[in-house]
């Protein structure tokens, strides 16, 4: 299918009567991997929540594979959630579930296939995040660093078209932070999936993309290359790379 | 300063969204419930769950409360020269109103309190976001299933409280007031009707329904982190308790007419 795979038009977002989205237009083009920037507080982790339907929008469009997401309900939903995986910014994991069950769960979900052949899925995802042999552990067992690629391995779970990243550094020492980088340019080669990084870390995000997107006061003031952005003469692009906007 | 005025539409729109979300949450829980899969597996664990988590607590306050209940009435019927009558007084207030009562607001404590933790854990760490993303639907895996059992359980557990209340009852009878177990036990056979049993156990399907709703909406709509989760739990136990007590007003007016 020709043209962007997402397509965000005028999109708002208030909340108890603080507007955090106002008028947020955005078009990701499929197999890219596009880092939408902000500092804290800008609804990063919003529009990523209105992309995977998880809330509705006040106002606006957004269009995955040229259908239009807004008007579908729960039920609706679920055929466009089989093609999106999202790796949560704690990870999210069940606790009540293994590492194993839980990167079983959306399989489990969406498809009916034999015991033996989620189990071999299961195995192959999480070797892709290089965690072989922890599918019996807990996630109370695991450190910060494994809870995050198991969660990367649950996300990727039903070969998605599309990974949403919600601050997937955050919160980890820098030879994890590292590692999960390393894992989202890899996983981009390997499974050619369109991908969205919301972070407020510049460095992770010259790391795995070559898009950059800058969220501010709720609008993407700028989108495009890291050359692009460190030549850019916008004050809020400036300020965001000379880091002043506090995150 | 906010005005009066405007403080009480305030509080008179957030019981009426309150109202108005657990009764949303009620109807998507019957809705998803009657539709397959039927998750027998889950909610077989639930009862279990709740019942083992329930059955120490409800026992010996069910135990005490015969107890207490029979020297109570043992004092006030002596005065009239009905001691014998013992009995009947335990197991009549049990069976109708103590024993439902007092299971309902212990599980609303033990029970409620937590699946409000349970599911308000889940949501502050987005685990119901993950669930809704990955394609399931949260009211159906987290809901039904502990509302279901709630419902099941409680009625379960109602009878072993009466039981024990009714033999704490006879513990007193014999050992302080020499009223023999055969003649209590005669009484109270004779006394009791299915109408008094089958009245008390009604009640607590209702009881049931409320603690594990309120559980689950506090749970479903928690703000705010590990703050919130507290909150969340003790929300459940006072909106619960209240409500518990404020049907069972209601329900035995509808009860002594049938």
């Amino acid at each position: 299918m020709k043209g962007p795979i997402i397509e965000i038009r005028d999109l708002q977002k208030s909340y108890e009567g603080l507007q955090v989205l106002t008028g947020v237009d955005l078009g990701i083009q499929r197999g890219e991997t596009i880092t939408i920037l902000g500092g804290s507080g800008t609804g990063k982790s919003v529009l990523l929540k209105l992309i995977s339907g998880l809330e509705k929008p006040d106002e606006g469009t957004i269009r995955i594979n040229k259908k239009d997401i807004i008007p579908l309900t729960e039920q609706e939903l679920v055929p466009l959630r089989r093609k999106i995986g999202m790796l949560f910014q704690g990870a999210a994991l069940f606790d009540s579930l293994s590492a194993g069950e839980n990167v079983a769960y959306p399989i489990r979900e969406h498809f009916r296939m034999p015991e033996e052949e989620i189990q071999r899925i299961v195995r192959e995802k999480l070797r892709l995040v290089g965690l072989d042999g922890v599918e019996e552990k807990m996630p109370a067992e695991l450190s910060g660093g494994m809870k995050k690629r198991v969660g990367l391995a649950r996300a990727i779970a039903i070969d998605p078209e599309i990974i949403l990243y919600d601050e997937p550094t955050t919160g980890l020492d820098p030879a994890n932070t590292q590692r999960i980088n390393q894992l989202i340019v890899e996983l981009q080669r390997i499974l050619k999936v369109t991908s969205i990084v919301v972070t407020h870390d510049l460095d992770s995000a010259y790391a795995v993309t070559d898009r950059l997107a800058l969220l501010h006061k709720g609008q993407i003031v700028m989108t495009g290359t890291k050359e692009e952005f460190e030549a850019s003469a916008i004050q809020e692009v400036q300020d965001f790379i000379a880091k002043k906007i506090v995150d | 300063m906010k005005k009066p005025i405007s403080l009480i539409t305030q509080r008179i729109e957030s019981v009426l969204t309150y109202v108005g979300g657990v009764s949303k949450l009620l109807f998507e829980a019957i809705y998803y419930g009657i539709r397959p899969p039927y998750q027998l597996g889950l909610i077989i664990q639930e009862i279990e769950s709740i019942g083992i988590q329930s059955l120490t607590v409800v026992n010996v306050i069910a135990l005490f409360t015969g107890m207490v209940l029979a020297l109570q009435t043992a004092a006030a019927l002596s005065r009239f020269g009905a001691k014998g009558f013992i009995g009947v007084v335990v197991a009549l207030s049990l069976l109708r109103e103590i024993g439902p009562v007092f299971t309902g607001i212990m599980v609303a404590g033990r029970v409620g309190s937590g699946i409000a933790a349970e599911i308000g854990s889940m949501k502050v760490t987005e685990q119901i976001d993950a669930i809704r993303v990955m394609g399931a639907n949260s009211v159906k895996r987290l809901v039904v299933p502990k509302l279901i059992a709630t419902i099941v359980a409680l009625p379960l557990l109602t009878v072993v409280a009466d039981i024990l209340g009714i033999v704490g009852g006879l513990l007193i009878s014999v050992m302080e007031f020499q009223v023999t177990s055969y003649y209590y036990f005669t009484t109270i056979l004779e006394k009791i009707s299915f109408q008094d049993v089958a009245s008390g156990i009604g009640k607590t399907f209702f009881f049931g329904l409320i603690i594990a709703v309120i559980g689950c909406y506090e749970g479903m709509t928690t703000k705010g982190g590990t703050v919130g989760v507290g909150r969340a739990t003790t929300s459940t136990v006072v909106v619960s308790s209240i409500l518990i007590l404020v049907t069972d007003f209601f329900l035995t007016k509808i009860f002594l007419v049938l």
